[in-house]
């Protein structure tokens, strides 16, 4: 187990050097001057421009900016955001708060979808069946700012169970609504998912038998078909994961969320190359450590897999 | 078949007992998408208290169809449309679905068919032998384990108090089996439906669970409804048969007599193509056979073979010229695998393999799974490498071809794999599959290539208008023709054959192997023909090499080794023929 979890680590360090690099190359791609943006409308003095360039190592060449850059990950340190607010604090400050709502948001999806997948797949061709399924199609096709929008008008504006905007602090009460929406993305596949699962497996042999074994409905369908269906499911949440944190990113800007993917869109339009790097590091390095969690699990779930022996 | 009653028979016993089943013109459809379809046709069968009856026909007679019925599992979208099934004077059909799972497990046990598919691979075997023994309230806290490894070892797990909390895929198919029979027998059911339960162990394994199961219900005094495709087994197993054919009884009564006399055309057809019974007539009751009367076509291919493998052993004894098409000499195959705790450990699959195969003729490569026969013809397919040996083809060692010179080898060598359900794609459809190797060896034009398909599907026995047709609109018997077509699609002068029968239905496989023979002597054909069932060997073979442990043990013709067994292990898997120790015609 340690030796397995060892290798994985191992094998997250290229994905690290390459993810990091790709992105810084594509910040120092972009163009325009972040330093002469820094001084709207007015040409700065020579000598301060110098000195910032100095001072974010913009003169140097960009292979050389690059490793600064990484050994200051290496040392925990992200560098500075051009407010001059250390890149650690902020991200102190809005993880947390996206933290909340993605585990919302996963608690949601896992419970709905599913939920109602399996209790499709268990009445295939029914009306519930063929509802849930028109419903996922629509929520498929949806972009998810349309269906941020929508939730926020008729929820928050006509129906005024939740406010449109998350408040200071972001009480957890505020992110239920966001959270729904960020579900909803995934909602579909998910449901879709468990529902094909549960209808392969409740016809394969050993569901059979258990129940000529003389065991009630009540706990062949938890027991053995829905059990059996989730290894597939579980896999996907986390590769989902992704699809998470580009939602919340687009989810946080609608709903006004101080979270990661908020602070990340503010910093893409500013142009902020240390910080919307290390924004997106610390991203990828979240989603490493979600998968190889999975894979865990899947271990757990399916001991056919359980690593080593 | 134009007689629809059943020809019934006198029990030789008659009890005064009330029946523990009896099942009363019952009647079982599908919906499907073309409408509805009925599956059984009346049925009517008595099983009385402690005894054993089997259930025998082909694929899609019903037989299965019937097991699910008792205990109200039919599939998807089967439901009982008429009839009444008798349980102890109960009718099990009118039971609702709280009543039905008291039946089940309870007074009904049930071994199924595939232990490989029917335990749930997510828990331990420990977990799913307790989880029966509580559902049917047997034993209750702490006794539940205790309860569960007696069932287990009464079931032929010694080590069930270590093995417990092992996983299915942890333990081999006899022993997943004897799992599912202590299952089925955990609460002392007063029936037990045995849907196959052996059918997809090695004969020897089979033998030995058998025996184990007959002894186990004997002492329990548990009835048993056997159900199964092999005649020679059934007759061995049961005293009763009931022969099914689409939906209906075509005949019953005590096993004995209708192997000697069967009387309907089915099951006279049935007994003749049955390849466990058919080897022993060769040399005890051919002649007597060959008087009997019997109905076309099948029939007629049965005693194809019967010619078939006569007038090989008179070639044979011209042929003797040294003509080897395959020659092996001491091939070894070394796998690393995973030991215990982890540890990288060599295992040697094939170790010190040497035999020749002359050409035009049929070798046989015995063995059970895992005794590494598969492996040795991976080898000399070139799919995977040998650690040492040579493996020579028509004189040449085909161990360092490359590229061009691999692929006029392949032109030379063909394969039909096992199972004719997964060796064709089911997105092309039955012309391209054949035609594909002629495609891949840039063989002629599509014309040439069309004409050749066709002429194929003849030689094969198959329509030509087969072929815009896809795999999923064949029976198993006609894919396997498909895959045969296939393999000699571009003239090759070796086929290796890896049980390719051994999926196939008595009948069906009667139909192939005929067609393999006839193949043979029409081509010039040269076979390796790896089976598990020394049944077919007699029948299709002329040289047999017995295969224990990836080593050779035994190797000499046919008629040696079913005359004269020299090692232990070939005397075992020939005693495990079913139906071998059944005395034919008395």
């Amino acid at each position: 187990m340690t030796g397995y979890i060892l290798r994985r680590v191992l094998q997250a360090i290229p994905v690290f050097l390459g993810t990091t690099f790709l992105i810084y190359f594509m910040v120092f791609a972009m163009p325009g001057d972040p330093i002469l943006a820094l001084f709207p409308g007015r040409s700065p003095d020579p000598a301060v421009v110098a000195q910032l360039r100095a001072q974010y190592h913009l003169d140097q060449p960009f292979i050389v900016q690059y490793f600064i850059y990484l050994g200051g990950i290496l040392q925990g340190n992200f560098g500075l955001t051009f407010s001059g607010e250390a890149i650690n604090d902020v991200l102190a400050r809005t993880f947390p708060v996206t933290a909340r709502l993605a585990g919302l948001a996963l608690t949601f999806l896992a419970i709905s979808g599913i939920l109602v997948g399996l209790v499709s797949g268990l009445r295939k061709g029914k009306l519930f069946d063929a509802t849930s399924l028109a419903v996922s199609l629509l929520l498929i096709s949806l972009p998810i700012f349309v269906i941020a929008f929508v939730a926020q008008f008729v929820f928050g504006i006509q129906l005024g169970w939740a406010r449109t905007t998350v408040g200071s602090g972001a009480p957890t009460a505020d992110l239920i609504l966001p959270a729904v929406v960020l579900a909803s993305a995934s909602f579909a596949q998910i449901m879709r998912l468990t529902r094909a699962s549960v209808i392969e497996t409740a016809g394969l042999d050993f569901v059979r038998t258990a129940y000529s074994k003389g065991l009630s409905r009540g706990r062949v369908i938890p027991v053995h078909i829905l059990r059996n269906s989730l290894i597939p499911v579980v896999t996907y949440l986390g590769t989902d994961f992704g699809t998470l944190l580009v939602g919340a990113t687009i989810t946080e800007g609608i709903f006004n969320v101080p979270g990661v993917g908020n602070t990340l869109f503010q910093a893409i339009k500013r142009g902020e190359g240390p910080t919307v790097v290390s924004f997106v590091t610390v991203m990828v390095l979240l989603y490493l450590v979600v998968n190889l969690l999975v894979d865990l699990l899947y271990g757990l779930l399916d001991p056919r897999i359980r690593y080593v022996k | 078949m134009s007689e629809p009653h059943p020809t019934e028979r006198r029990a030789g016993t008659r009890t005064m007992d009330q029946p523990l089943l009896e099942i009363r013109n019952l009647e079982v459809g599908f919906q499907t998408q073309n409408g509805f379809v009925p599956a059984l046709n009346g049925i009517d069968l008595t099983l009385m208290p402690g005894q054993t009856v089997a259930i025998v026909g082909e694929s899609g007679s019903g037989k299965s169809t019937t097991a699910h019925a008792i205990i109200n599992l039919l599939p998807g979208s089967g439901r009982i449309t008429k009839g009444e099934i008798l349980f102890e004077g109960r009718n099990l059909a009118s039971l609702g679905d709280r009543e039905m799972e008291d039946v089940r497990g309870k007074l009904v046990g049930f071994v199924p068919q595939d232990p490989m598919s029917n335990l749930n691979p997510v828990w331990s075997i420990g977990f799913q032998v307790e989880e029966a023994i509580r559902a049917n309230g047997i034993a209750s806290g702490k006794d539940v384990k205790k309860y569960a490894i007696q069932v287990l070892k009464e079931a032929g797990l010694a080590d069930a108090d270590t093995r417990m909390h092992q996983f299915p895929h942890q333990f081999s198919g006899g022993m997943r089996q004897r799992v599912l029979i202590g299952m089925g027998l955990a609460a002392r059911p007063k029936l037990l439906i045995a849907d196959e339960p052996t059918s997809a162990l090695d004969v020897t394994v089979q033998r030995v669970i058998l025996d184990h199961l007959a002894t186990l219900t004997r002492d329990l005094g548990t009835a048993v409804l056997f159900i199964t495709h092999d005649l020679g087994l059934a007759a061995e197993r049961a005293e009763q048969l009931v022969v099914m054919y689409k939906g209906r009884i075509v005949e019953s009564g005590p096993s004995r007599e209708i192997l000697e006399n069967p009387l309907h055309p089915y099951t006279q057809r049935l007994v003749a193509a049955a390849p466990s019974l058919a080897s022993r007539r060769i040399v005890s009751s051919g002649q007597k056979l060959s008087e009997a009367d019997y109905h076309p076509p099948t029939s007629a291919r049965g005693m194809d073979l019967i010619k078939a493998a006569e007038s090989r052993a008179a070639k044979n004894e011209i042929e003797r010229a040294d003509d080897s098409a395959i020659v092996v000499e001491s091939l070894s195959k070394v796998y690393k695998i995973r030991g215990e705790k982890g540890e990288g450990r060599h295992f040697k699959a094939v170790d010190d393999v040497s035999f020749t195969v002359q050409r035009g003729t049929t070798m046989a490569l015995v063995g059970e799974s895992g005794s590494g026969k598969s492996t040795v013809a991976k080898l000399l397919l070139r799919l995977e490498d040998a650690t040492q040996g040579k493996i020579m083809i028509d004189g040449a060692d085909i161990a360092h071809l490359g590229g061009r010179e691999l692929l006029s080898l392949r032109r030379k060598m063909q394969p039909v794999f096992q199972d004719p359900y997964g060796s064709l794609d089911p997105l092309r459809n039955i012309g391209n599959t054949i035609a594909e190797p002629l495609v891949v060896h840039r063989v002629g034009d599509r014309a040439s290539r069309r004409k050749r398909v066709s002429e194929l599907l003849d030689q094969v026995a198959l329509p030509a208008n087969l072929s815009t047709r896809y795999p999923n609109e064949l029976s198993g018997g006609q894919r396997q023709r498909v895959a045969v077509a296939r393999a000699l699609a571009l003239k090759p002068e070796i086929v290796i054959l890896d049980e390719a029968v051994s999926a196939l239905d008595v009948l069906v496989q009667a139909q192939i192997l005929s067609l393999l023979a006839e193949l043979q002597s029409e081509l010039g054909l040269t076979y390796l023909f790896i089976t598990h069932d020394l049944a077919v060997v007699r029948v299709i073979a002329d040289q047999v090499c017995v295969m224990k442990r990836g080593r050779i043990v035994e190797s000499s013709t046919v008629d040696e080794v079913f005359d004269n067994p020299k090692e232990e292990y070939t005397q075992g898997l020939l005693a495990a023929i079913p139906g071998a120790n059944f005395e034919f015609g008395r």
